[in-house]
């Protein structure tokens, strides 16, 4: 099911949290909504959900008008941040709710609820309480309970921000895969580039409750619009005020061209890629990866003078 | 030893306070034998005088749970203006002594009062009848129940609620499955505090009630009518079924409430 948001507005007080925001998300895409905090991804994903009433604009969902329908009609499936489990009811009442508020027959529920425990790999875990299990456990369950009443859409709001670094990475590919098998059309919510960039078919990026550029993670990275969006999706220095990519920096022990003269200040290996740490003129400092094999034929050390170009530069007039 | 000390000061406070007296009441109650307090207690008198009292609790305790939850959910889940006023305003009945609930109900239903003189002419008798009573005793136990979910609410948060409506749960369905389940200790513990205040309410009853022997005599008045006539056995039997029936209310909701006080 296609989502369209038209020109969406949401103000708290004086402050315009989503601030007429437009987007379209296709049929069946994985698509990130990344910004920093405060950037209005999660009100903008609340409104779609209909959590939040935005004061103007529309939300369609699958070519209908859904901006003034309540979110137990809208048909969209919601994880939040914070599991928000049914602490008193066991994982597999967790996960039947949806169904049992629709009243279908037992035996459909009971296997519809093995099913989903099977797919986030909680069998063994149905009789449980939410306050047994870890939080990625919890947010597997909670998974499993949006997607029980085979929803529309599902609504991710930052779904692995609660969870540390190695259980994110592992929900992260396990979302992924899910999307492959399920087809669900899915958006999720992150500040976290890296994130929005691994899992997602397009991510639109949001500055200011606006949309700054929206694309595939390739688009993004290597064709920004704007200079936020070239420093938000990825490393950017400045050089000679141009915004260059660490990696598209050339360095050279001749002059040439628009060539930058640079102190090397630090060289830290990467495995097959080197950082250097260079400081130009004005005592600005700019960061260079380069392949090994490069630096050796160049010989690098600490102290030394360099020319440093860049390879390829983007230059962004406002 | 010192760490022992604040233990020994609790308990001695808790001994001198609360069980010395309770232990006095038993005491006396029992000091000629069973038969007097069996003989009090089967009176025609007493049986009645607990009959008003129950039949008052279970008119006030439904409505004030009812009230409790429903103020309880607005005020944590609902903006709306007076909140703050309304919020406060609950909290009256334990600042106010019952004694001037009973007086000012009294003015208001009495036959020059305001809504009196209407009910009067319609043949409606409030005052030294279980109307007055039950409202006065509706008044003064109004609190308790408001006061134990409004924290719980807070604390549980809505997103809860919220997970529960994108699921396709109507707020109806919301409320039963999810809100209520999950504050259920705190209604528990609501409802008998409120249940506790309407067995022991005295003071705005006695003004309200007229006290009226074998009529709109409640076991609290009961207590003070028979040690007024020196019956001071009618008066300690009356007074250890009170209390007994408080620390067995205690015991059973300590003994049922689980571990998690939100749980």
């Amino acid at each position: 099911m296609s989502i369209e948001i038209r020109n969406v507005t949401k103000r708290f007080g004086e402050y315009a949290a989503v601030d007429g925001f437009s987007l379209e998300v296709a049929s069946g895409s994985l698509t990130a909504l990344l910004g920093p905090s405060g950037s209005g991804k999660s009100t903008l994903l609340r409104i779609v959900a209909g959590l939040e009433t935005p004061d103007e604009g529309e939300v369609v969902l699958a070519g209908e008008l859904a901006t003034e329908l309540a979110p137990q009609k809208r048909g969209v499936g919601f994880v939040f941040q914070h599991y928000a489990a049914f602490k008193h009811m066991t994982v597999r009442d967790n996960v039947a709710f949806g169904l049992k508020i629709r009243k279908r027959p037992k035996d459909e529920i009971a296997a519809r609820v093995d099913e989903l425990l099977k797919l986030v790999g909680l069998q063994a875990y149905g009789a449980r309480y939410p306050a047994q299990l870890s939080g990625g456990q919890r947010q597997r369950m909670a998974l499993a309970r949006a997607l029980a009443p085979e929803p529309k859409v599902l609504l991710l709001d930052e779904p692995f921000g609660a969870l540390d670094a190695r259980v994110r990475a592992e929900l992260r590919d396990w979302l992924r895969r899910l999307h492959d098998e399920v087809h669900v059309t899915t958006v999720f919510v992150t500040h976290d580039q890296e994130e929005a960039m691994e899992v997602a078919d397009r991510v639109a990026v949001l500055n200011e409750g606006r949309l700054e550029q929206v694309g595939t993670p390739v688009e993004l990275y290597d064709t920004p619009t704007s200079e936020f969006v070239m420093r938000f999706v990825g490393d950017a220095h400045r050089l000679a005020d141009r915004l260059v990519r660490p990696h598209d920096i050339a360095l050279a022990r001749e002059p040439s061209g628009r060539a930058v003269e640079v102190e090397v200040e630090r060289i830290t290996l990467l495995g097959a890629d080197v950082r250097v740490d260079l400081v130009d003129g004005h005592g600005e400092r700019l960061v260079a990866r380069v392949p090994r094999e490069e630096l050796e034929e160049l010989g690098l050390e600490r102290g030394e003078i360099l020319w440093a170009q860049p390879a390829a530069e983007r230059v962004f007039v406002d | 030893m010192r760490r022992f000390a604040p233990r020994f000061v609790a308990l001695g406070y808790l001994t001198v306070i609360l069980l010395a007296p309770l232990a006095m009441v038993f005491w006396r109650t029992f000091e000629h034998g069973l038969s007097p307090f069996w003989h009090s207690l089967s009176s025609q008198e007493t049986l009645h005088a607990f009959q008003v009292t129950l039949m008052i609790t279970a008119i006030a305790v439904p409505l004030n749970t009812v009230f409790g939850v429903v103020v309880g959910l607005a005020i944590v889940r609902r903006r709306f203006p007076g909140k703050g006023l309304l919020n406060a305003f609950i909290d009256l009945p334990l600042a106010l002594s019952p004694v001037v609930v009973g007086l000012s109900l009294f003015l208001l239903y009495g036959r020059t009062g305001w809504f009196g003189s209407w009910l009067t002419r319609h043949g409606v008798q409030m005052l030294f009848a279980w109307p007055s009573m039950a409202l006065a005793t509706i008044f003064v136990s109004v609190p308790f129940v408001a006061r134990e979910v409004i924290p719980t609410l807070r604390e549980l948060g809505d997103e809860q609620e919220q997970a529960a409506s994108t699921l396709g749960a109507s707020p109806w369905q919301t409320f039963w499955r999810i809100t209520l389940p999950s504050i259920r200790w705190a209604v528990v513990y609501g409802v008998v505090l409120t249940t506790a205040r309407c067995l022991g309410e005295y003071g705005a009853v006695a003004i309200v009630s007229g006290r009226i022997v074998g009529k709109t005599e409640t076991a609290t008045l009961l207590v003070q009518d028979s040690y007024e006539r020196f019956d001071a056995t009618g008066a300690y039997t009356v007074g250890l079924v009170l209390a007994a029936i408080a620390v067995v209310v205690l015991v059973i909701m300590t003994l049922t409430k689980p571990k998690e006080s939100t749980a």
